[in-house]
């Protein structure tokens, strides 16, 4: 769809894991940080009936999913009488056009965000600065990140890639804050400069969490008041989310909170749950005059099609699959190159743009399982992942496929080895020849076959085939 | 763009021609069923809010106030926001001191005293609707006297609950309270301690954006 501007980077996979490990000081700060995340993930659950919980939060998002269209009517209906406006958006570029018109008819300039990665999905910012809109963001994880001009490394803890001294060092070089490593000043000070621009913004963008169709409410789920401050200073308010973030009723949201404060950080719950139903009434003396709902689809309803690849739409974004992912833990989020990284990346991102650009991530996985495991919602990621890797090769020879440049992986070396393989093994004659011409002429196989030899030595057949060293066997057993 | 919401519904709606999906049924228990006494979720939300930073003061119903100005001195703060017309708020408007902190009220549009807001108001006061023990969550619906930024910009917020008020669970909260029914407000909110973040090198700091104190009074 419209998410062309990644592709060159995520096509240079390998050579950007290469320097990831190269980077000790990468590999320690995720390391320390997931090691962090998985230990307190696990005391977060402790005394919890985890995996009735975890159906539960399946079951809900599936429900909302089964009813998809039609809840996100009952969202629209409900939001529209309580005086949110809603929109729709086909691509990312769409929703990008209708948040700068709604820009543009306030007469804004400057735009303060909550964190959204929807809108880190569709380049909400580069767009806006394309058109003379200054776009601020307001988490600090994301300030960090905008500061150094990068994207964020990690879902829910953006800039997880730096440590103090970086990010010191960099808040000293753009902003002219004092160097320390007390990250209670370097809060302070972040907390002094963004104050100023929350007075000012004329309009604030913020992502959304679940979006409750039955009493059209927006919940957002964060611990630092910027996304409050976002939803309620500025005289406009447009929250932007994907389209599978609809929810039926208001109790569907308990089990889901419960599971993705607890899965992301291991906390009991956030800091903040802020549930939005509408703009400032008449007699209200604060929140927006305004409030937007911008509705992305951008390849989801495509995802929709195939019943197997839809369990990806029941993400809650917990960000607990990358955290547990020993590739991730390694390579950190920038190597993937995309949006989304780690293992919902890795099965999200091949819809989103397409296995011709991501072919390399279905296969960046040990498939271990632990994704599978922790997932709240209990995606199916490493079958999904195989699938992923099937399609990439064989194409529509399985079946029709949803995900645009399957086949892509296909190679006609590979093919006519599998041919072959297939030819020699269906004939006891021909495969009984092929093993002795294969012993007799051992010493004639390459020692370097590609990626395989890299860290391997290469395989040699053996001197005898099994079959006759069980004819031997047992010759030698009768007599 | 009514173009684009035909697409997108019309492609859903196909897409699921091919395949109806049929949920398992919801089992809400895990989430719902929690047989504590009265006391247990007190002990609870307790333990649960300070456990993030939250200030916890037991005290007796009448004498609150007293207390609110024993702590904001000790704090060293000089001024507080507080409604005239909730009955939280107006008990501290009767009884302040000629030596206390100076009270105003939250009383004119935002846009008209948004500087003065955000720098010089030491604490804010509110009720709340309630709290939930599992969490240590505090339920607020901001109000006309007490606006949603009341709880969010001043550095100290204080809130007083009644130690009747405590639900187990978020569940149990939205169910007794009734929220879907009632119409939801314009805003809603759960606040379970002071602001925070860990996004530098996952090192906690208050205070980030929001209050970097919050004290909860619970009137016994
Ligand atoms: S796939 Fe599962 S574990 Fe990963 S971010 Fe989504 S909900 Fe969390």
């Amino acid at each position: 769809m419209s998410l062309a501007p990644h592709s060159q980077e995520v096509r240079h996979f390998h050579p950007r894991v290469r320097s990831a490990l190269d980077n000790p000081q990468i590999r320690s700060n995720f390391r320390n940080a997931m090691d962090g995340l998985m230990s307190k993930r696990q005391n977060a659950f402790n005394g919890w009936d985890l995996e009735s919980l975890r159906d539960l939060g399946a079951a809900v998002r599936l429900r909302a999913l089964s009813r998809l269209p039609e809840l996100l009517e009952q969202l629209e209906d409900n939001c529209s009488r309580q005086g949110i406006r809603v929109h729709w958006a086909e691509t990312g570029e769409q929703a990008c056009e209708i948040i700068r018109d709604i820009c543009k008819a306030r007469d804004a300039r400057t735009v303060i965000k909550g964190k959204s990665m929807v809108s880190e999905e569709m380049e909400l910012n580069h767009f806006l600065e394309a058109e003379g809109i200054e776009a601020l963001e307001s988490d600090l994880g994301e300030y960090i990140v905008q500061l150094a001009k990068e994207t964020p490394s990690h879902i829910i803890m953006p800039a997880i890639h730096k440590n103090t001294a970086e990010i010191s060092e960099l808040m000293h070089d753009r902003t002219g804050t004092e160097r320390s490593h007390d990250v209670a000043y370097l809060t302070a000070a972040a907390r002094q400069q963004l104050r100023e621009k929350f007075m000012k913004a004329d309009v604030g963008i913020s992502g959304v969490n679940f979006a409750v169709a039955q009493t059209g409410t927006l919940c957002l789920v964060e611990n630092e008041g910027n996304g409050r401050l976002t939803t309620t200073v500025p005289p406009c308010h447009i929250a932007v989310t994907g389209i599978e973030k609809v929810v039926e009723h208001l109790e569907d949201v308990t089990p889901l909170l419960a599971l993705l404060t607890r899965s992301a950080t291991g906390q009991h719950v956030t800091t903040y749950v802020n549930m939005i139903s509408g703009p400032r009434k008449a007699d209200e003396f604060d929140g927006p005059e305004e409030v937007h709902l911008v509705l992305v689809d951008s390849g989801r309803s495509s995802i929709y099609q195939d019943q197997e690849l839809m369990d990806t739409l029941r993400c809650i974004r917990c960000g607990a699959c990358m955290n547990h992912c020993p590739v991730y833990t390694r390579v950190g989020g920038h190597a993937y190159g995309t949006t989304y990284p780690g293992p919902i990346g890795k099965i999200l991102m091949p819809h989103l743009m397409g296995l011709e650009n991501t072919q390399d991530l279905p296969s960046a996985s040990t498939l271990c399982g632990a994704c599978g495991e922790v997932c709240p919602v209990r995606i199916p990621i490493p079958k999904l992942l195989q699938r992923l890797r099937k399609e990439s090769v064989d194409g529509d020879s399985l079946r029709p496929s949803v995900v645009r440049g399957h086949g892509v992986k296909r190679n006609w070396k590979e093919r006519l080895a599998w041919n072959g393989f297939r030819w020699l093994f269906r004939n006891p004659r021909r495969y009984r020849l092929f093993g002795s011409l294969l012993t007799r002429f051992r010493w004639f196989t390459p020692s370097q076959v590609g990626p395989w030899t890299r860290y391997r030595t290469s395989p040699k057949p053996a001197a005898k085939t099994l079959h006759q060293m069980m004819n031997e066997r047992t010759r030698g057993g009768a007599r | 763009m009514t173009a684009a919401r035909t697409a997108i519904l019309q492609r859903l709606r196909a897409g699921r021609g091919n395949q109806p999906l049929s949920p398992p049924a919801s089992d809400f228990s895990v989430v719902r069923d929690r047989d504590w006494t009265t006391a247990e979720k007190l002990e609870r939300f307790e333990t649960m809010i300070t456990s993030v930073n939250g200030e916890v003061h037991r005290v007796a119903e009448d004498r609150w106030v007293d207390h609110l100005w024993a702590l904001m001195a000790a704090k060293g703060l000089t001024n507080l926001l507080a409604s005239p017309e909730t009955s939280v708020g107006r008990e501290a408007w009767t009884r302040q001191r000629e030596s206390g902190p100076r009270l105003r009220a939250y009383d004119s549009p935002i846009d008209d005293w948004k500087p003065e807001l955000f720098n010089n108001v030491d604490a804010a006061l509110t009720g709340c609707r309630g709290a939930i023990a599992e969490t240590g969550s505090l339920i607020l619906w901001p109000t006309v006297q007490e606006p949603r930024l009341m709880s969010l910009v001043p550095p100290v917020h204080f809130v007083v609950l009644g130690a009747d008020q405590i639900y187990a669970t978020f569940y149990q909260a939205l169910a007794e309270q009734g929220w879907a029914d009632l119409g939801m407000p314009a805003n809603a909110l759960l606040i379970s301690g002071p602001s925070k973040t860990a996004d530098i090198e996952q090192t906690l700091a208050y205070g980030v954006h929001g209050p970097r104190e919050l004290v909860v009074l619970i009137l016994e």
